[in-house]
């Protein structure tokens, strides 16, 4: 191996040498004056009309092209915004919308509410005076039958006491005082009922 | 002398020798490369830029971009003063770019190997760059040479290292580009050769070192063309923002 290796040096230097030398001996070719003339010449020429058509044909094409690339994002950037705005304002629109049959579906809801608590009061406030006229009615029914009946009692007592009179007494008392008696009697007894 | 390393650098003939006056001015197999190079961007980007769809494919993202990164790149180191240059720095690159590229192809030639054809560009740069700069702020642009903040004493040995800084930019940026280029292929030529010369039993290191250099080649081909085209940024800054 170790062999091998040294070999390999020594070949890669003397291959080295060798062509070093062939280079010495050569020389090198551009030092030769011999076509500098026809280079210089040449690459003039070749240059020259390099130049020439890249300035006047190619190079203004190739930057009117990246203008009007720019030029075009821009335009396209810029419709996209009014675009992006236009899209905007109809959401703010359509939301507005939203937002205000929200609110009327309320309004209706509440009057619709209002309507019907007005009407169920309406026609409450409306029983209950039916209900009042009523008991007004049943409970002057009752009184005047109180009133009425205390009168009919207290005659029906003088009439009975006059019969009662006439029969234990066998004769005839003046009604008028029989029931003045009944009277006082009845207003002691309602004294004493009241007490 | 296939086997010679530097051999793959050399400049033949393509084709008759074509003369002005006493200058030869054959095209040859580095002409060949600029053509094809340059052709090959042509091609790419005006197919890119041919199509304007609002969604680019393929070619035209590629091309689309290239041109903001050149773009980006500039406006980061020069500002936005440098926007005039942008299509001159834009050629550039992409020459620098798609010839260290098309070198990586095996049997291709490397246009920017050559010391002539970087110098020449970093010269070309370093003059515009040097008028560009008086032509802005006349005789004011020699305040470069002058860093504020320096002691009186210490001036004029600053200026004259300053002087040397600014005169050897275009060397630096030259050889820069040149001598990475060679020296990548060369190395990748050496370990090819290894390869062979050591044959099916011991070829297997440098083979893997092959594939794990033209991989770093790639990024070194790329990055070259992107440094060049930079430190040109960093120049023109100077020259038009002055602020030493």
């Amino acid at each position: 191996m170790l062999k091998k290796i040294v070999f390999l040096i020594f070949v890669t230097c003397f291959a080295c040498f060798n062509i070093v030398f062939a280079a010495e001996s050569g020389g090198m070719p551009q030092l030769n004056p011999e076509f500098w003339i026809s280079q210089i010449f040449w690459l003039i020429i070749t240059f020259g009309i390099l130049f020439i058509v890249l300035t006047k044909v190619i190079l203004p094409k190739i930057s009117d092209n990246l203008e009007t690339r720019k030029s075009q994002i821009l335009e396209n950037i810029e419709t996209a915004d009014k675009q992006k705005e236009a899209s905007q304002k109809k959401i703010d629109e359509y939301e507005k919308i939203i937002l205000d049959s929200k609110l009327k579906a309320k309004s209706y809801f509440n009057e619709a509410r209002e309507k019907i608590l007005d009407d169920i009061n309406k026609k409450r406030a409306a029983l209950e005076k039916d209900l009042d006229e009523e008991v007004d009615e049943v409970e002057k029914e009752l009184s005047d039958l109180k009133n009425k009946s205390g009168e009919k009692i207290n005659k029906i007592a003088a009439e009975t006491s006059a019969e009662l009179i006439k029969e234990l007494i066998g004769e005839e008392v003046n009604s008028s005082s029989i029931a003045a008696i009944v009277e006082d009697q009845s207003k002691i007894n309602k004294e004493r009922k009241d007490v | 002398m296939a086997s010679n390393p530097m051999y793959q650098f050399n400049v033949y003939r393509i084709g008759p020798e074509i003369k002005l006056g006493s200058v030869d001015i054959s095209f040859t197999n580095a002409s060949l490369f600029m053509v094809i190079s340059s052709l090959a961007i042509l091609i790419i980007f005006n197919l890119g830029a041919k199509k304007k769809t609002l969604i680019p494919d393929k070619l035209q993202l590629l091309s689309e971009l290239s041109y903001s990164f050149v773009a980006k790149m500039i406006s980061d180191t020069a500002g936005s003063k440098a926007k005039p240059y942008f299509s001159f720095i834009f050629s550039l690159f992409m020459f620098v770019l798609f010839c260290n590229m098309f070198g990586m192809i095996p049997y291709a030639f490397t246009v920017t190997s050559h010391i002539i054809v970087t110098f020449v560009l970093a010269a070309f740069i370093f003059v515009g760059v040097t008028i560009i700069g008086f032509m802005k702020h006349g005789l004011g642009y020699l305040k470069l040479f002058v860093p504020s903040g320096v002691p009186m004493v210490l001036l004029p040995l600053i200026v004259v290292i300053e002087i040397i800084s600014y005169l050897s930019r275009p060397i630096s940026l030259s050889v820069r580009l040149f001598a990475n280029m060679m020296a990548g292929h060369t190395m990748m030529k050496v370990f090819g050769g290894f390869v062979i010369s050591l044959g099916i039993v011991g070829g297997w290191l440098p083979l893997s070192f092959s594939v794990a250099l033209t991989g770093l080649e790639i990024l070194v081909a790329f990055l070259q063309a992107y440094v060049f085209a930079i430190l040109t940024c960093i120049y023109l800054n100077d020259a038009l923002n002055l602020h030493h």
